[in-house]
This record gives structure tokens, C-alpha cells and sequence, in this order.
């Protein structure tokens, strides 16, 4: 299974650090005692997860642990206690589809984007992709490269031209070309800047007053070394453009992305595609169950 | 503004331990667990949080703490101390000794290395420098076109040669800057995984061609864990000599910044605070410190003060309160250099006793101040010179121009008349010492 291969390869480093120090922990204590749980709760820390999620996860194992005695035992309890917070839910598109992409600064969104119209372009989709990130200094430009490269159209203003009014004509190309899907670009911002989440709302409001047969779909990006803050960021958001999906990039470094596990469990928000490179199909369908087992392989 | 939430999670164990007189060795630890927690969540590393909590425990059920009248506030000054250790005692300088200085910016993707480039060589032009930004990012889409259009907005030269060897490049622009008399030489590298051998090799390479007065390595605030395993392994390759961190005006909790500082050494530089290219200020851990423990800032408000008010316009305003000919021009003036100071929320964030927990729910409008400058923009320039001719049919046909109502340009036309009243007080109370108790009316949010 090629996806799998891909993912695990790109997860290895993470899985090396991971697997390793979680054998060398039940090496080191071989009956499991308070102190084994206490290293535990350090490694899913370690891993980006979040204290209160840690904390739940390891509560459940030492409810469960009486009976455990080994260490495979306690590893395949874990794996399975995680894979429990994920929402079961698959990518399921209506079209015509209008894609919202948010999130903040220097996260992956324009590339993202152009991964995204790879992928939907490969299915035979007719995608329109809206430079509507127009703060950004050469966002446009780089948006444009990507669509070149995928080979899609690309619905653009001037810099500093109202972001709302790009997707405008986005959406009535979109209806005179008959795409199935149009990909909406935005201007990184921070969750905390009012304004410009207000500004987010609009864009959400033009999609359904413009274009009502078409399905609004959000998604953000999120970033794979982030911390906790990407739970507010995931929260604001929400609040803003009610997202129905994420999207994990730069999986690829050593960042565990352990985020995703606490957002799954804090937010119940699903993982649509994970992020593990630069080239144009480095972009892949989320699967906890692969997501998992590469983390334990 | 970063920080907020930590600052308030320490509060309130701290306001725990407060209420009690004694504190036995449990009480401590209680509260030592609370404040690992607190850390644990702002994402500062773990191993960091380890040290740091056995440290000041081991301070803190020590005779002197437990035998002094006031144990809880010796264990909260203990915790203030050991953070502020943590984050470095004093501001480290970029190093400008060298003819011209080489700063490379180095990191991930996407922490804001192309605009922290653009903001950096606009803070140093600000002090004389002669920079020239090089565009050394050949990867990444459109970098190079961004870096251009960064550096016109800054006012800045940029040097670039497409999409060619980056090591090429960087040599190139240093000859091209030694030519033309550029001082400072600031070099936008493309963002890289920090396990990318490739890529950290060219970093390394660029880095023997041209020998850098400064390697700075730009950090997100927002990162978690991580932070500490990117920075150790660009420390490692390159040998850096600071960091920057960026987005932190975002309500990140900035552990990064706690932690990177403590296990590569390697000290905070500059830290950005905004998306306005003016949004970069140098780093004071011990100002930080104090933001973080809720004491304001007043060094920073005061040195932006003076870096952005114009010296012969304070003259001639001086001159004007003294001859009492304050008019409305002279008003507009004012509300343009606190404008020049950055947005509202920023300022009031640096007032000491201003908690932002307090303002919670307030929303700051800087548009407001671009209100006022529209009405007075709508006004000709008798009525501004001379407001008191601004009859009924004026104040319609003013609220028409500036897009406003007749009821903003009343409020307006009233807060000018206090300030004058005020100002005339101020004048006349040179002989009378008593000063007017009364607030600046722009200032009553």
C-alpha cells in the first residue's frame, strides 16, 4: 500500500523517537508502576498532545492497567485509547463545492491549495482556484505558480484589493464555467485579530447569498509544529467559519503532530488530509487507523 | 499580546498561596505542580519545565523561605527570578563591528522569515544603517517577487538573481554591497525542514562563502515542543548567534521563547509584534519578564514615544500651548503621532496596572482616531483655524463630507473645546502649582 509506505516514511522519524523511548521506558521499568505512567505522560507531553488530553489517556490506561502486565499489552491498549478519539467520518463532497481555506500565518495554505486542486483535478473535477489572499505581499503570484503547475484557473485581483469581491468573481466563473469545485484562498490571520475574522464571516456569507446551490465547505490549515495554541486557533475558527475539516501539514520534520490527538479529542474535529512535503502530491486522505500504526509501527 | 494566559494561570496559584501564613513542604508542592502544569500548557519544553520546577522547589523549601515572615511571597519572588534567569538576564546586541554586517535569517517555512527580513532592514534603517535585503529563497513560489515587493514598501534595495545557486547569490550580494556602499546586508533564505541534510548543507555552505556577522534563527511563538529540537539542530549546523521570534501578538503562550533561550543559549534578539512592517522591536528579557509577570512595559512605551514623535513638531507644539493658539490642526497632529505609536491595544498593553483581563469584552477602535481625521479633513481651513464659526448648517454639511453624523462632529467639536480648556489651565498654572486633576479626553476609553 503505497499511502502507507508514504506516510510511514514521512512518520519515521517521529515513530523512531517515539517507539524507542516508549520500549526503553517499559525496558527500563518491567513491572508497571506509578513511575512508568509518570514517563508516559512525559512522552505524550513531549509529543505535542496537550496536558489535559495526556492526562485523560493515561487515566483510562490506569483504569485498564490491573489486568495489563506487559508491555505489548499496554502499547496495543494505548494505540487503541487514541485511535477511540478520532471521529469516524469520511471525505464526503457534494458538488458544486465552494472550499473556504483559513488559518493563520506561514501554516501551508497557499500550498496546500495547490495540492488540493491536484488532487480534485486527478478525479476528473473542473476546479477554480480564488486568489483571495490579497494582504500577503506576492501571495497572488505564488497561488498563480501553483495553478500553472496543476494546470487550473485561477480567479485574481490586484494586491490589497477587497478579498470578498475576488470571491465574488470567483463564484460567478465558477457558475459560467460549470466547475464543480472552487478553491477560495485567504490571508493568514491571527485568530485573536477581530476584525479580520469578521472579515473571514463575509467571505463565509458571499459563498451562500452568491452561489446557494453550491455546498460551503471550510477547511484550516493547521501546522504540524505548532503547539497548543492551535486548539484556540481551531476553536476561533470554528466560531468563524464553522470548518468541517483539517488539514496537518509539515509532517515531515520531527514535530509529532500529537496536536491533531488532542483536537480530535477536545474538538471532535476530523483530520481531512495531512501535509508531508513540498512536491505537488505530497497531500494525502487522513487515516487514523495508518496515522496510528505508523506512530506504533 | 502573548503571555496573557500564563500570566494568569501563575496569579492564581500564586493567589493560593497568599492566603496562607505558613507553608508546609506539601503546600509547595501543590503549587509546584500547578505551575509545571501552567508551563507544561503555555508549551514549554518538558525538559525545561523538569529543571526549572526542581530548581526553585529546592530553592523554595530551603530554611530561609520557611523560617521568613512572608514564605509565600519569598517562594513567588523565587519563581519570578528563576523565570526571568530563563529567558536571560540582559539584551544581547547584534554585533555591527564589521564593515559591512552579514545577517542570514534562517528556519522553518513559514515562520516569517521573507517579512521579518523587510521589518528588520526597516528597523535598522531607522538607525542610520544603509541595508540591502538579498533574496536568497530560489524554492518556494513567488519568494523572490515577495521579498521585491517587501522591499519597496520598506523603502529598501533588493538583490536578487532568480532562481539561481543560493551560495551564488549570497557571494554576489556582497560585492554588490560593498559597490554601493551598503552597510548591512540582510539575507532571506528559504524555509527548511531542520532534518532536510540537503538543505541544511547549502545553509552551511552559504554560511562559509560569505562568514556572517549574524546567523538568527526565526522562531514561530506559536510552535510547541518542537521548538527546542529545531533550534538545537540549526545551532548545531550553523552555530547561530540569536533568534527571532515572530507572531507574537497572537495569544500564543510562548513557551517557545522560555525554552529555546534555555537549551541552545543562544539569546532572543527581536521579536515581532504585528503585520505592519513597523512591527518589529528589539528584546528585553527583562521587560519581557515583567510583561509576563503582569508589570507592564513603561521602558519600551517611553523609547516608542520618543523614536516616533517628531522632535521640531513637539517644538512648535510647545509653542503653540504656551501662545494658547491651539486649534484644530495642532489637534489632528496630536492624534496622528499617537497613531505613528502603533495600535491602541498594543500601547495600552505596555501601562503598567493595565491588565488585559480587565479589558476583556472592549473593543479598541482604532478607526475612531481615523473618524476624527475625517471630520477634520471635512472642514476648510478657517473652520479649523478658527472652530468657533462651525455653526449648525457647517456641522451638517461637515458630518456629510466625512461620512459621519452630526452627533460625531458635536462630540468631536466638544473634546476639542476640553482640550483647549485644558490646556489653558496647564498654561495659566505655572504659578499655581495645582495641577488639574482632569484626564486627557481622548484617553477615557
Amino acid at each position: 500500500m503505497a499511502f502507507f509506505d508514504k506516510l510511514k516514511q514521512s512518520l519515521s522519524k517521529t515513530r523512531e523517537s517515539f517507539s524507542e523511548k516508549f520500549d526503553n521506558i517499559l525496558k527500563f521499568n518491567k513491572k508497571i508502576d506509578e513511575e512508568t505512567f509518570e514517563e508516559l505522560e512525559e512522552l505524550l507531553i513531549s509529543a505535542d498532545v496537550g496536558v489535559s488530553t495526556t492526562q485523560m489517556l493515561i487515566e483510562k490506561l490506569k483504569e485498564n492497567s490491573k489486568k495489563i502486565t506487559t508491555a505489548e499489552e499496554l502499547k496495543a491498549v494505548l494505540k487503541e485509547e487514541i485511535m477511540d478519539l478520532f471521529p469516524k467520518e469520511n471525505i464526503s463532497l457534494t458538488y458544486p463545492t465552494v472550499m473556504l481555506v483559513v488559518g493563520v500565518n506561514g501554516v501551508g495554505k497557499t500550498t496546500s491549495i495547490g495540492k488540493l486542486a491536484n488532487i480534485y483535478k486527478n478525479q476528473g473535477k473542473k476546479v477554480i482556484l480564488a486568489a483571495a489572499d490579497t494582504f500577503r505581499a506576492a501571495a497572488i503570484d505564488q497561488l498563480e505558480i501553483w495553478a500553472q503547475r496543476v494546470g487550473v484557473d485561477v480567479i485574481k485581483h490586484q494586491e490589497g484589493a477587497d478579498p470578498a469581491s475576488v470571491l465574488f468573481d470567483a463564484l460567478q466563473a465558477g457558475k459560467a464555467r460549470k466547475a464543480d469545485l472552487i478553491i477560495c484562498d485567504t490571508a493568514g490571520r491571527l485568530h485573536t485579530k477581530k476584525n479580520l475574522m469578521d472579515e473571514l464571516k463575509k467571505l463565509y456569507r458571499v459563498c451562500q447569498k452568491e452561489y446557494p446551490q453550491a455546498n460551503v465547505v471550510s477547511l484550516i490549515v493547521l501546522d504540524a509544529t505548532t503547539g497548543q495554541n492551535a486548539l484556540i486557533q481551531a476553536k476561533m475558527f470554528k466560531e468563524a467559519v464553522n470548518f468541517s475539516g483539517i488539514i496537518l501539514t509539515k509532517l515531515d520534520g520531527t514535530a509529532k503532530g500529537g496536536i491533531v490527538i488532542a483536537i480530535a479529542s477536545e474538538l471532535g474535529i476530523p483530520v481531512w488530509y495531512i501535509g508531508v512535503g513540498e512536491g505537488i502530491n505530497d497531500l494525502h486522505e487522513f487515516n487514523s487507523q495508518d496515522f496510528v500504526d505508523a506512530i506504533f509501527a | 499580546m502573548a503571555f496573557e494566559s500564563l500570566t494568569q494561570k501563575l496569579n492564581d496559584v500564586f493567589k493560593k498561596l497568599r492566603g496562607k501564613g505558613k507553608l508546609s513542604e506539601a503546600d509547595v508542592k501543590q503549587a509546584m505542580k500547578e505551575v509545571r502544569l501552567a508551563l507544561l500548557e503555555a508549551d514549554v519544553n518538558f525538559k525545561v519545565v523538569k529543571d526549572l520546577i526542581s530548581k526553585i522547589t529546592e530553592r523554595a523549601i530551603g530554611q530561609e523561605v520557611m523560617e521568613s515572615l512572608t514564605p509565600a511571597q519569598q517562594v513567588i519572588k523565587i519563581v519570578n527570578e528563576e523565570l526571568t534567569l530563563l529567558m536571560g538576564s540582559t539584551q544581547s546586541k547584534v554585533d555591527f563591528s564589521k564593515e559591512i554586517t552579514i545577517i542570514m535569517l534562517v528556519g522553518l517555512q513559514g515562520s516569517g522569515k521573507t517579512t521579518t527580513a523587510g521589518k528588520l532592514g526597516k528597523l535598522l534603517s531607522k538607525s542610520g544603517k544603509k541595508p540591502l535585503l538579498v533574496a536568497a529563497d530560489v524554492y518556494r513560489p513567488a519568494a523572490i517577487t515577495q521579498l521585491k515587493i517587501v522591499g519597496e514598501k520598506v523603502g529598501l534595495p533588493v538583490f536578487t538573481m532568480g532562481q539561481q545557486d543560493p551560495v551564488d547569490i549570497s557571494k554576489a550580494s556582497i560585492d554588490y554591497a560593498k559597490k554601493h556602499n551598503h552597510d548591512v546586508v540582510i539575507i532571506d533564505t528559504a524555509g527548511r525542514l531542520h532534518v532536510d541534510d540537503d538543505l541544511m548543507n547549502e545553509l552551511v555552505n552559504i554560511s562559509h562563502a560569505i562568514n556572517p556577522s549574524e546567523i538568527l534563527l526565526v522562531v514561530d511563538s506559536m510552535t510547541g515542543q518542537d521548538a527546542v529540537n529545531v533550534a538545537e539542530e540549526f545551532n548545531n549546523r550553523l552555530q547561530l548567534t540569536g533568534l527571532i521570534l515572530t507572531k507574537l501578538d497572537g495569544d500564543s503562550r510562548g513557551g517557545a521563547a522560555l525554552s529555546v533561550k534555555a537549551v541552545t543559549g543562544c539569546p532572543i534578539k527581536y521579536v515581532g509584534m504585528g503585520e505592519k512592517l513597523d512591527d518589529l522591536e528589539i528584546f528585553h528579557p527583562e521587560r519581557m519578564a515583567s510583561r509576563i509577570l503582569g508589570m507592564g512595559d513603561v521602558l519600551t512605551l517611553i523609547e516608542k514615544a520618543t523614536a516616533d514623535f517628531d522632535l521640531k513638531k513637539a517644538q512648535e507644539l510647545e509653542d503653540k500651548l504656551r501662545t494658547q493658539s491651539f486649534d484644530l490642526n495642532d489637534f489632528m497632529d496630536q492624534l496622528s503621532q499617537v497613531k505613528k505609536m502603533g495600535s491602541l491595544d498594543q500601547i495600552l498593553n505596555m501601562i503598567p496596572g493595565f491588565s488585559p483581563q480587565k479589558l476583556k469584552g472592549v473593543e479598541i477602535d482604532d478607526k475612531e482616531l481615523s473618524r476624527v481625521e475625517a471630520i477634520i479633513n471635512s472642514m476648510t481651513l478657517e473652520e479649523r483655524s478658527n472652530p468657533s464659526i462651525i455653526n449648525g448648517s457647517r456641522r451638517k454639511r461637515i458630518a456629510a463630507g466625512s461620512g459621519t453624523a452630526i452627533q460625531d462632529v458635536n462630540r468631536l467639536l466638544k473634546q476639542y473645546a476640553q482640550t483647549k480648556k485644558m490646556i489653558k489651565q496647564f498654561a495659566g498654572s505655572d504659578k499655581s502649582r495645582k495641577r488639574s486633576r482632569q484626564r486627557l479626553p481622548f484617553f477615557n476609553f
